[in-house]
């Protein structure tokens, strides 16, 4: 596997720098500079600088910070710096963000308000602004992370982007990032509630011993790790280039926002008062695999797509769909 | 601490492309012919020519040795031919449990003389198994079975009874598990064996249980002192346990686990229409996706088995996900057609009325849903 090193030393890196009071901080609006920091001298966020072939790289490293909420525009800067040498800009140091543009539809940049630069993609063009020229109004997810709605672009560099780069791509790629967040999330959840079942004892044992806790916890397992397969196949078509990837990412985005819904609810029925605390670290996931599956694309949306395709297709079309290399 | 699970992509070699292609024209050649009507589920339609054809092909025992008859190809090769026989509903029922699961553990466990014996045969699609686990009193609880074999001259005699034998009564042997030592209360997995026993042994009998849609697929097998030679006893006396479960990898993550109601899907997506209202749209969407990740996981547990590991967790989620799945299929079709009434009109409605009727079945055969939650639990560390 190329992206286990990788993903691992990810997980070190976030679980080194995402406490519990970063994640308090940065939900007061303060932005974690050591965190970012650190990411930005591993060099986290030029992984996708060659374009696409990078994703399964990216994947790995968004599902480690997943795993740990890590609170800022790491896939957002990922990305817009693929775009911006697509685009042939420079693309300057510091946070970075993007969104795809959805006509009448108002348009929420990730983070919006922190970024240096943000690319807003509509179509096949590109405009490119830095922080003074962008006028937002904040608003955030359920996490509490920043999620602006942009109000006003005083000027900005327009730019075409190539053939192979549209809102539409950036709204899938976006929506893989997503997704390998939440599969992170979904891991780190698992981990959460497994350990609290094992250390909670009701009727003189560890509530983990009753078969009620074991099937829901199995059953979140199969959410997790249906999550996790979707996101890494989809990162591999991706990186390739395959023809099939299209229908990879769809899928990846629709199978773990699916997930993350179930796993969410048994991850807090596991937990029971504890998990509804505030001082209890479960929120954290929860709260963002409940907003990150309504980004760049929820369900519907990416379902709605992929039927038409699938439709398309026909019955007997159905099987070649599933299976294309 | 890292994920309990592990399921690594697996990226299909080119020759299963062309092998794909094969398949596809054979499957195109057969059904201009007339020769079956489609169902994907691998346990409802069986013919024995099929089968024969198939063997003639080589895409029976395809992974087993030259000399036994096999082909010495991948197993993703393998999954590859699985995959578009079940996806385009063959009736493959005949050989499937040769080929899936007997045949594999006599290439592990068996002798050279059961070897020679019983692989060419079934490669070429003419030797059937079944399988012979369950009994009246042991369901999910299987080291509790109390079928005896008692060693006599040249062999053991063997008395009790087995149930839920799809297909005894057209297989030729049943690879059985028996005790060959009393339950052991402190270690209740010893003394258990597996015995090849020959369906037609004077002493059997075959008695067909229909299920609920009135069809014989289930048997009753009475074994009343029934002779074994020794020669019939598959690996070691006493290791049946540690035999049975080394295959439950393969058992439990195949396409089979999630592809039995997929004509009903097939039928949907054609009713659909090219141009769908947006909620039938995204249900076709929604379907396709999980169809398409179970898929990726059930090739990466085929993509672990190819390297020699046992991915039995994995496999149990596989397995768990896809019986959901499958079950899913023709429930929400009802729900999206509303064309489930009285005497079904077309081939949809026919394949929805009998996924119906066989769902019950889906979540309980090769291990319920509730044995491989426990299976799953155990690999979080809860048990």
């Amino acid at each position: 596997m190329r992206d286990t090193i990788l993903y691992d030393s990810a997980m070190r890196l976030f679980g080194d720098h995402v406490s519990p009071q970063v994640l308090a901080e940065a939900e007061r609006g303060a932005w974690p500079a050591s965190l970012w920091n650190a990411v930005t001298d591993a060099g986290y966020l030029d992984v996708l600088a060659e374009g696409p072939a990078g994703m399964v790289e990216a994947v790995a490293i968004l599902r480690a910070a997943g795993h740990h909420a890590a609170p800022m525009p790491l896939p957002e800067t990922m990305l817009t710096r693929w775009l911006c040498a697509a685009a042939g800009i420079d693309a300057p140091a510091g946070a970075l963000s993007v969104a795809a543009v959805t006509p009448d539809e108002p348009v929420v940049v990730p983070w919006g308000g922190a970024a240096d630069a943000v690319a807003i993609v509509s179509g096949s063009s590109l405009r490119f602004a830095s922080r003074e020229q962008l006028r937002f109004e904040h608003s955030a997810s359920l996490a509490g992370e920043a999620r602006d709605v942009l109000i006003a672009i005083d000027a900005a560099q327009t730019v075409p982007l190539p053939n192979a780069v549209s809102a539409d791509v950036v709204r899938g790629i976006g929506a893989l990032m997503r997704a390998a967040q939440m599969a992170g999330a979904m891991e780190a959840a698992l981990d959460l509630a497994t350990r609290y079942a094992n250390d909670r004892v009701q009727f003189g044992r560890p509530i983990g011993k009753f078969q009620a806790i074991q099937q829901q916890l199995a059953l979140l397992a199969e959410e997790a790790a249906a999550a996790f397969v979707a996101v890494e196949s989809a990162a591999l078509s991706v990186a390739e280039g395959r023809a099939s990837a299209e229908f990879a990412v769809a899928a990846a985005k629709i199978r773990a926002g699916e997930a993350a819904g179930t796993v969410a609810e048994i991850a807090h029925q596991v937990h029971g008062a504890i998990g509804f605390t505030e001082e209890y670290s479960l929120h954290h996931l929860s709260r963002r695999l409940w907003s990150w599956r309504d980004e760049f694309g929820d369900e519907t949306y990416w379902a709605a797509t992929l039927g038409r395709r699938i439709a398309a297709a026909g019955g007997p079309g159905l099987w070649p769909l599933i299976t294309a290399p | 601490m890292s994920t309990p699970f592990r399921f690594d992509p697996v990226e299909l070699p080119p020759e299963c492309g062309a092998l794909r292609q094969q398949v596809r024209a054979f499957i195109a050649e057969e059904l201009a012919a007339g020769r079956w009507t489609q169902n994907s589920d691998f346990a409802v339609h069986r013919a024995a020519d099929f089968s024969r054809r198939l063997g003639g092909r080589g895409w029976i025992g395809m992974t087993w040795p030259k000399r036994y008859g096999g082909g010495e190809r991948s197993f993703l090769e393998r999954y590859t031919v699985t995959e578009e026989l079940l996806a385009a509903g063959a009736p493959v029922g005949c050989h499937w449990i040769a080929d899936r699961q007997s045949g594999p553990l006599l290439l592990r466990y068996g002798s050279e003389e059961q070897r020679e014996t019983f692989l060419p045969g079934i490669c070429r699609g003419e030797i059937f198994f079944a399988i012979g686990m369950s009994e009246p009193d042991s369901g999910s609880d299987l080291a509790s079975i109390r079928t005896r074999a008692t060693p006599v001259c040249g062999g053991y005699e063997v008395t009790g009874a087995k149930v839920w034998t799809s297909y005894a009564h057209e297989s030729h042997y049943a690879i059985t598990l028996v005790r060959t030592a009393p339950l052991d209360p402190k270690n209740r997995h010893a003394g258990l064996s597996q015995l090849i026993v020959e369906l037609t042994a004077p002493g059997v009998t075959i008695r067909p249980i229909r299920n609920l849609a009135g069809e014989h697929d289930f048997n009753e097998i009475v074994l009343d002192r029934v002779f074994v030679p020794s020669s019939r006893l598959v690996g070691s006396e006493g290791d049946g346990w540690r035999q049975v479960t080394s295959e439950l990898a393969f058992e439990r993550s195949g396409p089979e686990r999630f592809l039995s109601s997929h004509q009903v899907l097939v039928g949907l997506v054609d009713r659909a229409g090219t141009d769908p209202e947006p909620a039938l749209a995204e249900a076709l969407g929604r379907i396709g996706a999980n169809l398409w990740t179970l898929r990726q996981m059930s090739l990466s547990v085929a993509g672990m088995l190819q390297v020699g590991e046992t991915p039995n967790l994995e496999a149990a989620l596989v397995k768990d996900l896809g019986g959901a799945y499958e079950r899913g299929i023709p429930e929400r079709a009802r729900r999206l057609t509303r064309r489930c009434r009285g005497q079904p009109a077309d081939r949809f409605e026919a394949a929805l009325a009998e996924a119906i009727l066989h769902a019950p079945s889906w979540t309980l055969r090769g291990g319920t849903r509730e044995i491989l939650r426990g299976i799953i639990a155990r690999g979080l560390g809860l048990r």
